[in-house]
């Protein structure tokens, strides 16, 4: 079990490795999902080095922690956590999507330690989060469920169709996490499909909504631990955050969504990422990016 | 232009309707498979606790209300929202929990087809998806409810089991096994009450053809409720000096290939038997087998790429080309090209 108790501005620091991670490993692989993946490191930092219980060294811990990637095109920012976390060595990032490596273009349960759940066909993992609740409810054991959501993806009516069922079943140990980052492919959510008013979507549907800026970790710990408070109904953080995170010419830029950073483009986030403060984290050398 | 029912439906080349739910001699006693399934999740939810029910708002109708009645913390209605009730049981089987989800064949599955693909079978989860209501005797509520491509989109998932049930032992039989058996599983029942097939025990293990009735002319190898009519061809066919064996083909996936092999071997011509589209179900995976390890002539007795309509079960099942004569016919022409 981890009892890494990092400070925010260590978790900064590990969100930043991550970062590097997801452009070095897209740029390598030549293709993958980088905006949606940056938007989210933030958040998914902050749950595999402070909130999750956890241990890389038994990944099927009975009562661990279950996070389930629901928007499984951010594949590398799960995978750059779980290597960081220690579930597999760092050199397995930079051969994602290649045919002989576990890390499948989108996350597959069976072929990683660590992963909770195959997706990468939107709007199936909060379904797939309240059934691990109830599991643990009935087994009476205390773990708690995290989904990751993108904004996009809750066009999908399965998202809602699991929404209410989490709320009629009480189901106080899952709490979703939406990365609000306003784009999805073919533009800026609003244009695509209105979502707003959102947070009272989710509190119609008998969620307990939180709201927080997805880029300060302090402000994403303290909705995190709110979270854990709420009794007898689901939570949601609404993290409201910026696709492409990090490196500025990524930033906003749809281009990004699915395709990689070139070569040089890599070498320009990684400069911008990196100039912050060194990356003390990661030790590995090129095609690493530290 | 006047609407006639004959240009819909594939005229049965027979007047004979003998081919009823109500069967003839000797499949006389009425059963249902539901009502089996029903009481043998209950036995099973008292064997084992980790036996869990979702339901999509039809649990009288799967009869799974047997069991939410006494394992109300086991059992969890989801309402009419089928895709989320496919990716909850995912979850729940992905926490080591044995969950069987139930509703009718054609939302369990046309419904779901995604969940089914992304959330069970790629991660091989051990969900049962036991589905009411298979086929077109389902009846009066017409194409909406009629399921009549499910085995076909079950059977195209990887490391799914695939069974249409005959009657109410194999029901319970069926239902025992699949809970034993670890990875994903489709089951399909009937609406109707159908003949008993089997008396005291089906010996019933998947993917292993039962032989109900030895011949060496050809082979009719069917399931679900095309089974007792098999049974009833062969019986016709007897009458006119044709000797069939007929075998219970209950598993689609895995095929029984052995027992198909020796079909072809053995007799030398083969009638599939099923009720549901002629593409991509029993008569598609049995051809498989047989051209490419022993090519013999085959007749396809099936639904031919329609829809059906509303009517009554038995109407249905003569106006599609589903009765006994329509085997007899089939197998006739079949031995004609031997
Ligand atoms: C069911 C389904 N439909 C379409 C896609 C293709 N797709 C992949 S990502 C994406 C947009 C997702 O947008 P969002 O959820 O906002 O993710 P983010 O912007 O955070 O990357 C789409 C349409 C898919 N993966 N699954």
């Amino acid at each position: 079990m981890t009892d890494t108790k990092l400070s925010p501005s260590e978790l900064q620091g590990k969100a930043r490795c991550l970062r590097c991670h997801i452009i070095g490993m897209t740029a390598t692989a030549g293709s993958g999902h980088p905006g949606g993946s940056l938007s989210a490191a933030d958040v998914v930092a902050a749950l595999y080095f402070r909130v999750l219980r956890h241990d890389p060294r038994n990944p099927q811990w009975e009562d661990r922690d279950r996070f389930v990637l629901s928007k499984g095109h951010a594949a590398p920012v799960l995978y750059a956590a779980l290597a960081e976390s220690g579930y597999f060595p760092r050199e397995l990032l930079y051969g994602l999507r290649k045919c002989d490596s576990p890390l499948q273009g989108h996350p597959d349960m069976q072929q990683l330690p660590g992963v909770e759940a195959s997706t990468g066909s939107l709007g199936q993992g909060l379904s797939i989060a309240n059934g691990m609740a109830l599991a643990g409810r009935l087994d009476g054991r205390d773990y708690r469920v995290y989904v990751l959501l993108g904004d996009g993806e809750v066009d999908e009516g399965q998202i809602w169709e699991a929404a209410m069922a989490a709320s009629h079943y009480e189901l106080d140990k899952v709490t979703a996490i939406l990365d609000r980052n306003r784009q999805q492919i073919d533009g800026w959510t609003k244009d695509v499909m209105s979502l707003e008013p959102l947070a009272d979507k989710w509190r119609a549907f008998g969620w307990h909504v939180l709201e927080t800026d997805g880029h300060d970790m302090e402000a994403i710990l303290e909705a995190l631990m709110a979270a854990q408070e709420v009794n007898g109904q689901p939570s949601i953080v609404i993290a409201h955050t910026t696709k492409g995170k990090g490196a500025s010419f990524m930033e906003n830029n749809l281009r990004f969504h699915g395709s990689a950073p070139s070569r040089d483009e890599m070498e320009r986030g990684l400069g911008e990422i990196r100039s912050e403060e060194k990356c003390k984290a990661c030790g590995v050398q090129y095609p690493g990016p530290c | 232009m006047a609407y006639s029912i004959r240009d819909h439906a594939r005229p049965s080349k027979s007047k004979d309707i003998s081919g009823t739910l109500e069967g003839s001699a000797p499949l006389k006693q009425l059963v249902s498979t539901r009502d089996a399934y029903g009481r043998t999740l209950l036995d099973l939810g008292r064997e084992n606790k980790d036996i869990v029910v979702l339901d999509a708002d039809l649990s009288t109708s799967t009869k799974t209300g047997l069991f939410a009645a006494e394992f109300p913390e086991r059992h969890f209605e989801m309402g009419i929202a089928e895709a989320n009730m496919i990716g909850t049981a995912a979850g729940l089987a992905s926490c080591g929990k044995i969950p069987f989800a139930s509703t009718f064949a054609v939302f369990a599955t046309c419904r779901t087809f995604d969940q089914l693909r992304m959330s069970v079978a790629y991660p091989n989860l051990n969900v049962k998806v036991v589905a009411t209501h298979g086929g077109i005797s389902v009846g009066e509520d017409g194409t909406s409810h009629h399921a009549i491509e499910d085995v076909s989109l079950t059977c195209s998932l990887p490391n799914f089991t695939v069974i249409v049930v005959a009657d109410a032992k194999q029901a319970e039989e069926t239902v025992r096994a699949v809970a034993e058996h670890v990875g994903p599983v489709y089951v399909r029942l009937t609406r109707p009450l159908v003949p008993a097939v089997y008396e005291e025990v089906c010996n019933f293990v998947i993917g292993k053809a039962i032989r109900l009735r030895e011949g060496h002319d050809a082979t009719i190898i069917a399931n679900g409720l095309m089974v007792s009519r098999a049974l009833e061809a062969a019986s016709l066919l007897s009458a006119e000096g044709i000797s069939t064996r007929v075998l219970d083909m209950h598993t689609v996936k895995p095929l029984d290939t052995l027992a198909v092999r020796d079909a072809a071997a053995g007799t030398g011509a083969i009638v599939t038997a099923e009720e549901h589209l002629l593409h991509g179900g029993l008569g598609s995976v049995v051809s498989q087998t047989v051209s490419e390890h022993h090519p013999v002539p085959m007749r396809f007795v099936g639904i031919r790429d329609r829809y059906a309509r509303s009517g009554k079960p038995d109407e249905l099942l003569v106006l599609y080309g589903l009765t006994p004569q329509d085997i007899v016919d089939a197998l006739k022409e079949v031995v004609d090209d031997k």
